[in-house]
């Protein structure tokens, strides 16, 4: 992938508002994101040839309803890890020829339609034990971690903390109302070590991402984001247990990062924002040893004082996350790292904002590096 | 018995043996005929070299206790009565990692790194779940 740096530019985003839409289908909420995202860019949506489609349900109802007859048409399963899955197959599109305009669209009516993570009627291999939901996995991994290297859920709350505070800059977040560590120590515990604060939330919503190469981006409405890294690494042998790494995918995250930065020619230090997958505040902690902006085991430390904050030294889930903006499954965290190098973002902008970083760590870990065109 | 209203294990033939086993107190593994590789969960292949000829090896149910989480919340109607209850991770001495809960009440104080030994539980007149005790 090194040849395709700075060659593929985000030049429109979308996304609806956040909530519990019972009123609205999926594919209605998807065609405001790509509405929004067209009018983002000034593009003449007949010129999109490329359709990658996740969550929602059928890729040909969605070109049906939007008036499209790609070139290139993808349907991604619905989920969580498949957003900067997406991005980079869109990458790969384009460089080739396949299109020439490809719009992503991710929507969710978890919220309205009452899904829930865990106790699934397909019954799994450690349901007999009452083990179930992503939440429990990620509670055995930061056990772990608070076994091997004395993390503590106070520092956990750091993270919470943080995100909340950022949803509060943020009009279209969810939860806004600010937490202190006290409240977070104090949220009602679902499989400990987590508590309610450390889990991200449901609700409605959709994105829409349309990308195009750098070339063809200068002629439309706004400055281009270039996507100047990525790096990816999957970890199926070790996924007997859903969701759950035993090395907290430490390898995979390195090796993602590592490409990515290599790719760039940025490392750590010169990141200005990170979005993180945060489908559960822990994955936040794994996400930074991982990438090397700490030492490993020293993400607990790392995090304290405010470190995640807007106007700490690694500001970090500026629109709040999943933890508090919305459940758009990374999605939403692309947006926000676009939004952030165009200035875009009133009072959580960060200032001087030039090297963005998306990672989700997961059995499928991504990481992209993206620039101010 | 009759109104065990817990989840059972899915119905699927891979996993058979390692239920049957269980039934006459003995914890499997499945292992490749052909290269030896040994894991928990079965799979139809070798993840190693591809064989198809698979087996189920007899483990010590010996292990160590990697990591323990409580749930406060029942994703089933069985478990309403138990929260909050346990769940434990325990790497057999054999290499794969199990999830299951302790019997009883859990080891006091828990640790990562404490020993374990299996123990049996008959759930139905089918089935019989393995659990762990402090070794």
């Amino acid at each position: 992938m090194m040849h395709l740096k700075n060659k593929i530019a985000v030049v429109g985003v979308g996304t609806t508002a956040y909530g519990t839409f019972p009123e609205i289908d999926d594919y209605g909420l998807a065609a405001r994101a790509f509405r929004n995202a067209v009018d983002d860019c000034g593009l003449d949506k007949g010129r999109i040839d490329g359709l990658l489609c996740c969550r929602v349900p059928f890729y040909a109802r969605m070109g049906e309803i939007l008036g499209l007859d790609p070139r290139w048409t993808i349907q991604l399963p619905p989920h969580g890890r498949m957003a900067g899955m997406a991005v980079v197959e869109a990458m790969i599109a384009l460089e080739t020829g396949a299109a020439d305009y490809v719009a992503l669209l991710y929507a969710n009516i978890g919220r309205s339609r009452r899904v829930n993570y865990g106790g699934e009627e397909v019954a799994g291999v450690w349901d007999p034990w009452g083990f179930t939901s992503p939440g429990a996995a990620h509670a055995m991994m930061f056990r772990m971690h608070m076994e091997r290297y004395g993390t503590t859920t106070r520092q956990l709350g750091e993270v919470s903390v943080a995100f909340r505070r950022h949803a509060g800059l943020h009009p279209d977040a969810v939860m806004k109302t600010p937490i202190t560590l006290d409240d977070h120590a104090a949220a009602r515990p679902i499989v400990e070590p987590l508590r309610l604060l450390d889990y991200c939330l449901i609700n409605d919503g959709a994105v829409c991402l349309i990308l195009t190469t750098a070339e063809r981006a200068r002629d439309l409405r706004k400055p281009p984001v270039l996507i100047s890294g990525v790096g990816a690494r999957d970890a199926f042998r070790r996924s007997a247990i859903p969701n759950f790494d035993p090395d907290f995918w430490y390898a995979e995250t390195r090796e993602a990062g590592e490409a990515a930065y290599r790719m760039a020619g940025v490392g750590p230090a010169d990141v200005d924002a990170l979005m993180c997958y945060d489908n559960f505040s822990p994955t936040v902690l794994f996400s930074l040893e991982g990438l090397g902006f700490c030492g490993r085991g020293e993400a607990g430390a790392f995090v304290e004082g405010g470190r995640l904050q807007i106007d700490g030294d690694l500001p970090t889930n500026t629109d709040g996350g999943h933890l508090s903006n919305s459940y758009m499954q990374g999605w939403a965290l692309n947006v926000e790292a676009v939004r952030q190098l165009r200035g875009e973002c009133g009072a959580r902008q960060v200032a001087n904002c030039e090297v963005v970083q998306y990672v989700a760590v997961t059995p499928c870990t991504r990481s992209i590096i993206y620039t101010r065109g | 018995m009759l109104t065990y209203n817990k989840p059972l294990p899915p119905d699927d033939p891979l996993f058979a043996p390692f239920w049957a086993n269980a039934r006459s107190r003995r914890l499997s593994i499945q292992c490749c005929r052909a290269c030896g590789d040994r894991r928990f969960p079965p799979g139809p292949v070798c993840p190693r070299c591809l064989s198809e000829d698979q087996d189920w090896d007899t483990v010590s149910g010996r292990g160590t206790l990697v990591s323990w989480v409580r749930f406060h919340r029942a994703y089933w109607a069985g478990f309403v009565q138990e929260i909050p209850y346990d769940c434990c991770l325990v790497q057999l001495e054999e290499g794969p990692l199990l999830v299951s809960n302790f019997a009883g009440p859990p080891p006091a104080p828990l640790r990562s790194g404490l020993p374990l030994r299996v123990v049996f539980e008959d759930i139905t007149d089918r089935y019989t779940l393995p659990k762990f005790v402090a070794a």
